[in-house]
């Protein structure tokens, strides 16, 4: 028995991290958050050499073929640096979904791509999850009409995976006619997002996904991948939040030796923690467990959710005027969280799923 | 990642369920101490499912420290309505303090009746004016040729009307600084000048007692580790007491019962757990508990696998764990509603009062055993590495 990363995942962690270090400091991630869309590109380069794009990717499609375990390392490693880079979209949904449910030819034709790190595939849920503003798609004699929200990893990019209401997946060509695509701001400027007006685009149903699993693995993924995004965005967050209580002197003392100050790091180290635990423990279900892992993915969401919104609170809390500013940055880590919490679904909503997951509703 | 425990332990699994099975049906009955109790004591640390590693010479089963053994152990007694091993503080705390601390003649006299549950123990560590400053404690022993004369006054002593031992905290050297001025004696409870009076608690029952002790006489050999060590001999054992408090597996046992309640109790007809935001409070109670899941899975882990550390992880148990069971049985109070507050024998009351009864009891273990205060500063200090307050001059 043992719980918790291999070496081969904890050095695969500390790559990245490094590589965050060195090509994505925070004057990078605020160039980018002001449109320095080159720099967004090298760092994305970056994240194709180091052979993310294609780390879910079957072997015969020429990726790495790692399991969700490995995706979560990467995801978490991803947040603690607010990497602004695509990933939970294009590079673990968009490929798992098409290795489910593709065809031949489909997975033929986008899996080596997207291993190769020559196509990005944004990937709208959000109909599927819970349809703002009536939107949604339609699919008639092989054309997609209708509206998508909060499409990840969806600009720039050369195809889009987009769900219907009932779950069924089309994979469309960005290059087609009949598409809008509106740019979305959200407070998280280290990622993207669009919304999609769609007029009889041309588009092919990934067949499979008409078995409503393929669609509820994909977005256990995705919900997994973006708690452990805000686990490690949180961690920075809290890891800040100390040294600079040992830096900052009020009173004559080190703020950190104020109780006021220690509990409140205590709080965000025991709401944390065992959440480093429970995305491996998810992971680990989605990879082995299938009867537990869309309990577990959901309820990590969840859970994860609430507590990255209270550590994000706390930690700029302990700055005090300066966790306010832009010019400590500490915003970027609080956003991205609040980014996580909301997409694929809200923790309420999550939860919701979870109770009908267990039965209650019986 | 590899949660299973190996093919090598489905022979022990095979043989623990055996033995449960051939023995479930066994009710124990008396008071502690009594001769059926301390016969199924031995028979369970003669089968090696209770004192497993400790030594035969002691009395215990003399077995190896195998963590997943103690584990399969664990998780089929847990399944099963058999007579679950004796507890009790002597045998969390002064077993495996004396095991590393003792003397040769402390281990022979005092382990194998704990063990089989002959010996039942309590802890004299709090004082009236001595709780979370525990260190700064006053009651004082003073050698008196060959023996200790205690005087002074203990708090919040859990069972100590059923125990004939005491393991006591006491300053033995008034001019040392306060750490380094303590002394850890045994007492037995049938010395004379003991006075014991129990504290009526909010829930009702009587779980601890003060001691009043006027000139106790016990042998000068009765103290554990050298005079002036009794801090270090403590702490010893203080770590053995939290992880214990807050078992996710057993939150886990009051999470389905909760469950069925919600589904059993309505309002104007409609089930409980139909109603969204009762059902959101539990869902957000059950998405902590399995956090708190895989948290002990680390910790379990860890103990396997020797260079993993879980530190951090093992810091939080107390007050994460104390926390969520106090917030779960409150949630059952509340899909009760005024039922909720129904106690002791009322009509209409649910499942005896347990809810109510633990939603109080758990409020007491947030502050026992160091209040969640004082674990916010062990976490703050010894996982974070922040400083400890300064001490303010005079006080």
């Amino acid at each position: 028995m043992y719980f918790g990363l291999s070496e081969e995942q904890k050095s695969l962690e500390e790559n990245i991290n490094r590589f965050l270090a060195d090509n994505a400091p925070l004057d990078t991630i605020k160039a980018v958050a002001e449109g320095d869309t080159d720099k967004a590109r090298e760092v994305h380069r970056g994240i194709i050499d180091l052979g993310l794009s294609g780390l879910v990717v079957p072997e015969e499609y020429g990726g790495l073929e790692l399991n969700m375990l490995f995706a979560t390392v990467v995801s978490a490693a991803l947040g603690s640096g607010t990497a602004p880079v695509p990933y939970v979209g294009s590079y673990v949904m968009a490929p798992l979904a098409i290795n489910l449910a593709g065809e031949e030819n489909q997975k033929n034709q986008w899996l080596p791509k997207i291993a190769g790190g020559e196509c990005v595939i944004g990937v709208g849920l959000s109909e599927y999850v819970g349809a703002r503003e009536d939107a949604g798609i339609e699919f008639v004699n092989g054309k997609l009409s209708g509206r998508c929200l909060f499409i990840v990893d969806g600009k720039d990019a050369d195809a889009y995976l987009l769900a219907n209401k009932s779950g069924e997946l089309y994979i469309v060509d960005s290059s087609n006619s009949g598409i809008e695509v509106i740019e979305l701001t959200t407070v998280d400027k280290t990622r993207t997002s669009i919304e999609l007006i769609l007029k009889d685009v041309d588009a092919e149903l990934l067949p499979g996904s008409t078995d409503k699993s393929v669609i509820e693995k994909v977005l256990d993924a995705g919900r997994l991948m973006l708690a452990a995004d805000t686990v490690g965005a949180a961690q920075v967050m809290l890891n800040k939040s100390v040294a600079y209580s040992l830096e900052r002197k009020q009173f004559g003392r080190l703020i950190g030796s104020f109780q006021a100050v220690k509990h409140m790091c205590a709080e965000m180290a025991a709401d944390l923690e065992p959440c480093h635990s429970m995305i491996w423990h998810a992971a680990h279900c989605l990879d082995n467990v299938p009867e537990e892992s869309r309990l577990m993915a959901c309820q990590t969401k969840a859970h994860i959710s609430e507590v990255g919104k209270q550590v994000s609170k706390t930690a700029t809390e302990v700055h005090g005027g300066m966790g306010f500013t832009d010019e400590l940055g500490l915003h970027y880590w609080f956003k991205r969280i609040g980014l996580n919490r909301q997409l694929l679904g809200s923790p309420e909503l999550i939860r919701e799923e979870a109770g009908r997951i267990q039965g209650f509703d019986q | 990642m590899d949660l299973e425990y190996g093919p090598q332990y489905d022979d022990f699994r095979a043989e623990v369920i055996n033995f449960i099975k051939e023995n479930e049906n066994i009710k124990l009955s008396g008071p502690p101490r009594s001769e059926s109790r301390v016969e199924w004591q031995q028979k369970l640390i003669d089968n090696g499912y209770f004192a497993r590693s400790i030594p035969k010479e002691y009395g215990g089963y003399g077995g190896d420290m195998d963590i997943i053994k103690l584990r399969i152990i664990a998780e089929e007694f847990a399944k099963s309505p058999i007579p679950k091993p004796a507890g009790g503080q002597g045998i969390q705390m002064l077993v495996p303090t004396l095991l590393s601390l003792g003397t040769e003649e402390q281990k022979q006299e005092y382990i194998r009746p704990t063990l089989r549950g002959e010996i039942l123990w309590c802890q004299g560590y709090s004082e009236p004016n001595s709780g979370s400053d525990l260190a700064s404690l006053q009651t004082k022993a003073e050698l008196d040729g060959d023996e200790w004369v205690i005087n002074g006054q203990k708090i919040w002593t859990s069972t100590a009307h059923l125990s004939q031992m005491c393991f006591i905290l006491v300053r033995t050297e008034p001019d040392a600084p306060k750490h380094q001025g303590i002394s850890y004696l045994l007492m037995p409870m049938d010395a004379e000048g003991i006075d014991r009076r129990p504290i009526k608690q909010m829930t009702g029952d009587s779980d601890f007692n003060e001691l009043f002790l006027t000139d106790v006489r016990i042998p000068a050999g009765n103290i554990v580790g050298a005079r002036g060590e009794g801090w270090k001999v403590a702490n010893a054992t203080l770590g053995h007491e939290r992880g214990s408090l807050a078992d996710p597996n057993v939150t886990q046992n009051r999470l389905n019962s909760l469950i069925d309640l919600m589904k059993n109790e309505t309002i104007d007809g409609q089930r409980v757990i139909d109603k969204p935001i009762f059902r959101d409070r539990l869902l957000s109670i059950q998405g902590r508990l399995m956090a708190q899941h895989s948290n002990a899975l680390r910790i379990l882990s860890s103990q396997i696998n020797k260079e993993q550390d879980a530190t951090l992880a093992k810091f939080i148990v107390k007050l994460q764990g104390t926390e969520l069971r106090h917030e779960l049985e409150g949630l059952a109070i509340d899909a009760m509603g005024e039922l909720g507050t129904l106690y002791e024998d009322s009509p209409h009351l649910r499942d005896n009062g347990v809810w109510q009864m633990t939603y109080m009891y758990y409020l007491g273990l947030i502050i026992g055993g160091g209040t969640n205060q004082i674990q916010k500063n062990i976490i703050s200090e010894r996982a974070l590495g922040m400083p400890k307050e300064p001490k303010i001059q005079g006080a």
